[in-house]
């Protein structure tokens, strides 16, 4: 978990800052999302490194998402019958939604990728302007979607959260200090990415990118 | 006071069992949560029915074998406290009080709010301990060890193997209990020679057990009473992740 | 009716002669051998697990024996010696402050008021430094100094600082090292271990203890076990006082039943009373909790000086307060011994000094040492003790001075011991607080563990050699008529219990068996109020048979059955207690006769008529047991009378 984990996160690092590029103007973001697609030439291919970093990402979102379901199913066969009192939550209320959090991100990502990456619902769709997408799919009589986006980017957010900090632990973390050190930095590593995710849309949708 | 308790009765492993309802009246807030229980069961004895068996001993929380869940808290409200050491006057006048046994396959119910928790022993004997046949050990003073390791290896060992880290882990895992052991043995110069086998001896033995797996959720430490630190998992796992990379469950003796 | 009659003296021939700090080493070149090959064959039984059992089952499966271990709890880390605090005594001599063996030798013997064997004092003494070794190779986590090396501290009764502890957890740490290295040979196949298990007869064929039958707590099933010899580790009897420190599960029912079946019980009526416990709050009390001694050291005991004054301890001015401890005993002051203090607050109590709800009950002030030192130094040392004394009560004792009162806490008679730790049954052992051995009329603090260890780890697994080096006994399994009768002994009594089916529950006939005890048989003792408690407690007996009502059936997990069998037994040990308390025409130690003081109200020895082991031999129910004697001769440390004015 912590491993895949780790390696999602950079990506979700990678792809906040191209996001960002939004706000230098149209052309200089349309040109970033092309130059996507060549990274590596002239020593690979065409769009072979995107094809790779695709690959990469599709093996650590199942081999994340078969862990969780192996932790998942230990967990539910180690404890067969459940507390008639349901227990109140002593420790974080992030780690205790991993599990539907993780579903819900795993919906986004879908509908995220046929939205800005297949364009299938995209209203524009057009995949050599990725910027008029962008603005599009944010349009303020489309707020549901800006809405959807918010809802999914504070699970991502949460999922971090805990994530993160549990990963350090994973993989070894083990000192009383390290742990509040851990925790610190999970929490605000969670908001940054969640505001760099969060301020393109409310920028389109105040106006502020167009 | 007057309180309403509502039991989880169980005849045996096969009964399905199910909570039942007993008002009891005149509780002293003086009393311990058991002593409590105590006056349910005399009168249960009284009037011909079965008393609720329930497990204790030292009743000075210090044996761990009492554990109750109260209300959906291992060992009831109050932090750091076993259910024997639990009083009365943490409650209200007319309050309604859930009790239930340890849930977790690990531990099956051997009857009422009796559970089995037999798992433990097998985890410390998987490795937790340091092999030291009697008669061999070298002069006491003969390996100094850093107060600071030495307070460390202290706290861990603090655990009573009551099981509430289990009881409260949303997963059932039994991963604070193993890892208390194994960060004070792992502290101590003594326990240097088997760090490796114990860790991976210890958690194949957790996991055969039929406990879950830890996923850093943090809700064993609260539940604990004797507040064994959730840190202690960090070390098991860089114990683990060292061990794995160094092939120690191929070492005999692991 | 004559309550006892007195037999042909007894004596230990197992000591070798010679110089006592030889004799330990005499005996151990002079035991037999087993041989290793062979040892696999044997196998021994051990009854319980605390510190004298765990070590004793571990080391012997070690050393090559089959083990059978049982213990009534789910686990063999549950046994009471987990609760110990205070430490463990070894003469390290770290401090460099003239401690010895022989001082360490020198103080037991002294502590338990010359009502001990020179010959054991001595070995446990000499003992004591392996075990120290021991446990910090097993991962023991001692407290430590800076430099790393082992820290002691001083404790009652002793003027060196030879007492090693791990916070106050002392007892916890050292049993779960035993527990370790039991669960290691478990794992190993060596060791079979029965938890929820408990002995209820002794198996003896031709003699010899050969076997046990014990009972399944789980399921009710009864078994016979058998085996080349049995060890009975199975702790001491003080719940014949319902309320003590011990543990809810404590019984005498192992030892007793081996006493019925011709074990000598020794000195039964030797009862340690802890003086610093949290009181009785009411008629639902079911445990006494202990505070650390240590507390004696900044806080001061008082009382009001005029009977029945219901004010709050801080409307009672400084003139008010007799501070007794201070005023009785000037040069030792509050850290008088344990017996002492416990009897101190009992006489102010039975003047109507005492205070809290019950009267049972006196101030233990922290307030001039929080003056003194500061509240925060008082939090550093004693912190822990203070929140479980407020968990208890209720009462914040940095504002309002803790209560306290004496409470049951240790047994130091059991069954009678040879040198070898072997009963008067060849092939029965007993080892730790189940035997009489080490600490006379009264145990020293810190020594309990060290006894209990030294017998486990380095005591028997010698001794037990030289006797299972005479066999090979004869084969016998469960089928022996005597096996067989053993088990129906067991069944009929469970049948007898609950098929009394009366109107009253176990707990109210062992609270008020308890009550009887304490009044008559506790921190004083006369002969009227013995030979009254005798009678009362063969009424009561007679009243338990006719009235107790056990609820459920043998064939299940039924703890008042359980408790049915411990109490039937706690009956006849107390009425034992009384006789021997009776007879006893002295006061040592923890057994306190108001009939044998010194002017000023201090226990008054009489060595030249009770200088000896009172071993005890049981005849049949009801009648009057045999006493024998065996005397105690004392070449090394001369009896003095104990003063601490």
């Amino acid at each position: 978990m912590a491993v895949t984990g780790i390696l999602l996160a950079l990506f979700l690092i990678a792809h906040m800052l191209g996001n960002l590029k939004v706000f230098t103007g149209e052309t200089s973001f349309d040109h970033y999302a092309h130059w996507l697609r060549d990274i590596g030439k002239p020593l690979l291919p065409g769009v072979w490194f995107l094809w790779i970093l695709r690959a990469v990402l599709v093996v650590a979102v199942v081999a994340h998402i078969v862990s969780a379901t192996v932790l998942a199913r230990r967990a539910r066969a180690a404890r067969p019958v459940r507390y008639a009192h349901r227990k109140k939550i002593n420790g974080s209320y992030a780690a205790r939604t991993m599990r539907w959090g993780g579903v819900i991100i795993l919906l986004f990502v879908i509908y995220h990728l046929l939205d800005l990456t297949t364009g299938t619902l995209n209203p524009v769709g057009n995949e050599s302007k990725p910027y008029g997408n962008v603005v599009a799919d944010f349009a303020p009589e489309r707020w549901y979607v800006t809405l959807f986006y918010t809802l999914a980017i504070v699970t991502v957010g949460f999922h971090l959260r805990h994530g993160a900090f549990s990963a350090f632990r994973s993989l070894g973390q083990q000192t009383p200090r390290g742990e509040r050190t851990a925790r610190t930095a999970a929490l605000i590593f969670a908001v940054l990415l969640c505001a760099g995710y969060l301020v393109v849309p409310f920028a389109v949708l105040t106006g502020l990118v167009s | 006071m007057n309180l309403t308790l509502r039991i989880w009765r169980q005849k045996g492993p096969e009964d399905k069992g199910r909570m039942v309802t007993y008002p009891v009246d005149d509780v002293s807030p003086d009393m311990s949560f058991l002593e409590m229980l105590d006056v349910l069961n005399e009168r249960l004895i009284l009037a011909g029915e079965d008393p609720v068996a329930f497990d204790h001993d030292c009743r000075e929380g210090i044996c761990g074998m009492c554990g109750l869940m109260i209300n959906g808290d291992a060992h009831g409200p109050q932090r750091g406290t076993t259910a024997c050491q639990l009083h009365m006057r943490q409650f209200t006048d007319g309050e309604t009080i859930d009790i239930e046994p340890w849930r977790a396959s690990a531990f099956p119910v051997v009857k009422d709010l009796v559970v089995n928790r037999s798992a433990f022993d097998k985890i410390i004997a998987a490795g937790g301990y340091i092999t030291a046949p009697t008669g061999s050990a070298p002069e006491a003073h003969s390996t100094p060890v850093a107060k600071a390791n030495a307070d460390a290896a202290f706290e861990s060992a603090a655990c009573i193997g009551c099981g509430a880290c289990v009881a409260a882990c949303p997963n059932g895992s039994g991963m604070l209990f193993t890892a208390a052991k194994l960060t004070q043995l792992s502290l101590l110069p003594q326990g240097q020679p088997e760090r490796y086998t114990r860790v991976i001896g210890m958690v194949d033995a957790h996991d055969e057990a039929g406990f879950g797996g830890c996923t850093n959720a943090g809700e064993c430490t609260p539940a604990c009473p004797k507040g064994i630190p959730l840190n202690t998992i960090g070390r098991l796992n860089r114990d683990y992740l060292a061990a794995t990379a160094k092939g120690a469950g191929n070492t005999p003796g692991s | 009716m004559e309550l006892f009659t007195e037999g042909d003296p007894i004596a230990d021939t197992k000591a070798p002669a010679g110089p006592v700090e030889k004799r330990w080493e005499t005996r151990r070149f002079e035991a037999k051998l087993v041989n290793p090959a062979n040892r696999r064959k044997l196998t021994v039984i051990v009854v319980g697990t605390g510190l004298a059992g765990g070590s004793a089952a571990a080391t012997l499966a070690e050393q090559g024996y089959h083990v059978k271990s049982y213990c009534y709890q789910d686990s063999p880390r549950r046994a009471h010696s987990i609760a110990a605090q205070g430490g463990i005594n070894a003469a390290k001599n770290y401090r460099n402050d003239g401690d010895s063996v022989h001082r360490l030798f020198y103080d037991t013997v002294k502590g338990g008021d010359f009502r001990s064997r020179e010959s054991n004092v001595h070995r446990l003494a000499e003992v004591s430094v392996n075990i120290i070794d021991q446990c910090v190779a097993q991962g023991v986590p001692f407290a430590r100094e800076y430099g790393g090396l082992l820290d002691t501290r001083s404790f009652g009764g002793a003027q060196v600082q030879r007492t090693f502890y791990a916070r106050g957890q002392t007892g916890q740490q050292l049993l779960l090292g035993a527990y370790q290295a039991l669960e290691r040979q478990i794992g190993l196949g060596n060791v079979e271990m029965n938890a929820r298990h408990e002995m209820l007869e002794l198996v003896v064929i031709d003699g010899k203890a050969r076997g046990i039958v014990v009972r399944d707590l789980v399921t009710g099933e009864i078994s016979t076990e058998m085996a080349d010899a049995v060890v009975l580790a199975s702790g001491g009897y003080g719940n014949v006082f319902y309320l003590s420190t011990n543990a809810k599960g404590c019984n005498v029912t192992a030892t007793w039943r081996a006493h019925r079946k011709g074990a000598y019980f020794a000195n039964p009526c030797y009862t340690q009373i802890h003086p610093t416990c949290i009181p009785v709050s009411g008629d639902h009390q079911s445990k006494l909790t202990l505070m650390s001694e240590s507390l004696r050291n900044d806080g001061r005991v008082w009382v009001p000086k005029t009977k029945g004054d219901d004010r709050s301890p801080k409307d009672i001015g400084e003139d008010e307060r007799d501070y007794y401890l201070e005023r009785i005993y000037p040069s030792f002051g509050n850290l008088v011994p344990r017996d002492i203090a416990s009897r101190a607050a009992k006489n102010v109590c039975d003047e109507g000094r005492g205070v809290g709800p019950t009267k049972l009950g006196v101030y233990l002030d922290f307030a001039d040492a929080i003056d003194r030192l500061g509240r925060k130094a008082i939090e550093a040392k004693y912190g822990n003790l203070f929140e479980m004394y407020e968990r208890i009560t209720g009462e914040d004792p940095y504002e309002v001075p803790m209560r306290i009162y004496p409470a049951v806490h240790y047994t130091m008679g059991g069954l009678w011991v040879d040198y070898d730790l072997q009963s008067t049954i060849p092939g029965l052992f007993v080892i730790g607080e189940a035997n009489f051995s080490d600490h006379g009329a009264n145990r020293l603090g810190a020594s309990a563990l060290m006894q209990g260890l030294a017998d486990g780890y380095f005591v028997l697994p010698t001794t037990i050699a030289n006797y299972l080096a005479s066999g090979p006994l004869d084969t016998v399994d469960a089928s022996h008529p005597a096996a067989v009768e053993a088990r129906t002994d067991v069944e009929d009594r469970i049948q007898r219990l609950l098929a009394v089916n009366g109107d009253r529950t176990v707990d109210s006939f062992h609270r008020e068996l308890g009550q009887i005890m304490w009044e008559h048989c506790g921190m004083e003792r006369s002969e009227a109020g013995l030979r009254k408690a005798i009678g009362e407690i063969r009424d009561l007996r007679e009243q338990f048979w006719q009235r107790v009502k056990v609820s459920g059936t043998g064939e299940e997990l039924n703890q008042s059955l359980e408790k049915a069998g411990r109490v039937a037994d706690f009956f006849e040990l107390a009425e034992l207690m009384c006789i021997d308390a009776l007879h006893r025409e002295e006061s040592c130690g923890g057994h306190f006769r108001a009939e044998h003081q010194t002017p000023d109200g201090e226990a008054q020895r009489d060595d030249d008529r009770f200088a000896y082991v009172a071993a005890w031999e049981f005849t049949a129910t009801g009648e009057p047991s045999v006493l024998h004697k065996e005397d105690l001769k004392f070449e090394y440390v001369h009896p003095t009378q104990r003063s601490y004015k």
